[in-house]
């Protein structure tokens, strides 16, 4: 009995310790981003610091801080390619649950899933050398290293969690809803239009925003099939540069302990900042569509 | 992180089965890594007994690294600046420069943009943005098109201190390696822009197609040279000659002066203009390599 007891004990205190660790790992991260980054705005102005003047740090006369025209870049990448990523992720997941033989189910979901396992400096590198040139002789651009270079990149890295995670909750709604479906005389495209996407739109909007997370943090590949210029950009045909590809640039040579070195802190709070948003809306959404569903 | 494909190449390290191996660390310009790659090779074949690593990621980073510990030798495209003197003086590390080399950087364009030559002014005006079309330089008309490195290149800041003088146009298009400016100019119709000489040729030493040389003046008016002009460079005519800089910690002693002294030698000046760098000394920029 007493060495039950000891055992149960242990690994509860283990097992809370695991947890803890990675949730003080999380507040160091944020802590370490807040007390670096807040120190830019010692030395930065932050209107200049959230203007669309061209982030130029290490300029030839004085420094530009400015991180407009970058979050916007980041945001128009992004969005970009959930515009591409979300119908087609949720129509092969459709497809997947409701319209593949099972046998065809359980050889498409894998290889979605081996998707995921593409290292993203590969798809960099594909980018470069296939879906640029292809974009630029499509809209015959001088250049395909752009922001829809960057969103087709990012939608194709996005792809397998959307997928995989929108499947699955495609998957768990009942069947009875859709024999009542059935039986009041819809089809099956009724059917999944009017009754299983609705019911299990939280699962499918926690498969977007998961996808959305993972494009907007994205770095190698951006950093690679972009263009990297840091002017604003007036279409997604404009080379662009992201936040991650400015910080992972520059954060290698940056002088530690310089107004250069903390902006780029601030940069990275930013983005967190985003991400989290982006996780809370997510979260809240979900839990608002969930109580609604019951 | 910073410049992937050069990163991931752990470029060279030889393990030796020597039992006293002595290891000479190099980091920093992506510029001189082909050519100080191929110095350490045969450097190594002729010294068993040496393991030499070599990695690229920029000057900047070449030169951080020397300041932190974390290399013999810092390779740099550019000469160490003002911070970093500084900062080498506050950490008693004791900066000595060598140049083993020098190198040309050329001025490639498509050849549809209908020139061949540019002073350095006009050029300065390009890459700032002020010159837009390239009917404003008597070329056809047509946007232009700029490319360069990313701001942790030595080219970079030598491009900006020796022709610009100012900031880059916002709108330059920062490549991650040399390789992919002169693949991006050979696709881009109305594109510039700067490579090393050695990536002018190919492997069997002729000249790339699908780009243009560009001859440069000093001045508008004055001759303009072409970078491939061996003799007219090493008279000091070409503009854009450069000295390629390694960095030690004091003077070197062991193996890393062994190297330097090995790259200085006939056998090392030889495969420096096999691979289209120019010898320093002819180009008239030797430094201390005799010491």
């Amino acid at each position: 009995m007493k060495s039950r007891f000891f055992w149960d004990t242990f690994f509860n205190k283990t097992l809370s310790a695991a947890a803890l660790v990675s949730v003080l790992t999380l507040a160091g991260i944020f802590l370490l981003l807040l007390y670096n980054g807040l120190q830019a705005f010692s030395t930065i102005d932050i209107a200049e610091f959230l203007s669309a003047a061209p982030w130029n740090p290490a300029a030839y006369d004085a420094p530009v801080f400015g991180i407009g025209a970058m979050l916007f870049s980041t945001l128009i990448v992004t969005f970009g390619s959930m515009l591409i990523a979300v119908p087609l992720g949720i129509g092969t997941a459709a497809f997947l649950s409701e319209m593949a033989s099972p046998r065809l189910r359980n050889l498409l979901k894998p290889a979605i899933e081996m998707l995921a396992a593409i290292p993203s400096v590969v798809i960099g590198f594909l980018g470069i050398v296939l879906v640029a040139p292809g974009l630029a002789q499509v809209f015959d651009l001088p250049n395909g290293l752009n922001a829809l270079n960057g969103s087709i990149l990012l939608a194709v890295m996005a792809l397998p969690t959307l997928i995989s995670v929108s499947e699955d909750a495609i998957h768990a709604v009942p069947d009875y809803y859709k024999e009542a479906s059935y039986a009041l005389g819809a089809n099956r495209w009724e059917t999944l239009l009017r009754v299983t996407l609705p019911a299990c739109k939280s699962g499918v909007l926690a498969a977007v925003m998961l996808g959305l997370g993972r494009a907007l943090g994205e770095t190698m590949t951006v950093l690679m099939a972009t263009g990297n210029a840091t002017a604003m950009p007036h279409s997604i045909f404009d080379p662009v540069r992201t936040i991650t590809a400015t910080v992972a640039i520059e954060m290698g040579e940056v002088p530690f302990r310089t107004p250069h070195f903390y902006s780029l802190f601030a940069c990275a709070l930013v983005l967190f900042l985003i991400t989290l948003g982006v996780n809370i809306a997510a979260e809240r959404l979900a839990a608002r569509l969930r109580k609604k569903g019951q | 992180m910073r410049r992937p494909l050069f990163f991931l190449l752990p470029l060279l390290f030889v393990q030796c089965s020597h039992p006293q191996v002595e290891t000479v660390v190099l980091k920093g310009s992506d510029t001189e890594l082909n050519l100080v790659l191929q110095l350490a090779e045969a450097y190594m074949e002729a010294e068993p007994g040496v393991s030499i690593s070599i990695t690229g990621g920029g000057s900047g980073v070449g030169i951080a690294a020397l300041l932190n510990g974390k290399t013999d030798i810092a390779n740099s495209s550019r000469e160490i600046n003002a911070y970093e003197t500084a900062m080498a003086y506050e950490r008693g590390v004791q900066i000595e420069p060598f140049i083993f080399a020098a190198d040309a950087l050329a001025i490639i364009v498509h050849p549809s943009v209908g020139l061949d030559s540019l002073s350095l002014h006009d050029l300065g005006k390009i890459y700032a943005g002020e010159i837009r079309d390239w009917s404003q330089l008597g070329g056809k008309p047509g946007p232009v098109s700029l490319y360069g490195r990313q701001s942790n290149s030595g080219t970079f800041t030598y491009f900006r201190e020796r022709v610009l003088k100012r900031d880059f146009s916002p709108d330059l298009k920062q490549m991650n390696g040399t390789s992919q400016i002169l693949e991006a100019v050979k696709a881009d119709p109305g594109s510039i822009g700067y490579v090393g000489l050695g990536y002018l040729t190919d492997n069997n030493g002729a000249l790339r197609e699908g780009i243009r040389v560009i001859r440069l003046a000093r001045t508008n008016g004055e001759m303009a040279v072409s970078p491939l002009d061996q003799n007219m460079v090493y008279a000091g005519l070409y503009p854009l000659t450069r000295p390629l800089y390694q960095y030690t910690n004091g003077v070197p002693e062991g193996k890393t002066k062994t190297f330097l002294e090995f790259e200085n030698s006939p056998a090392g000046k030889k495969i420096i203009l096999e691979n289209g760098y120019l010898s320093a000394r002819e180009a008239g920029l030797a430094g201390n390599l005799e010491k």
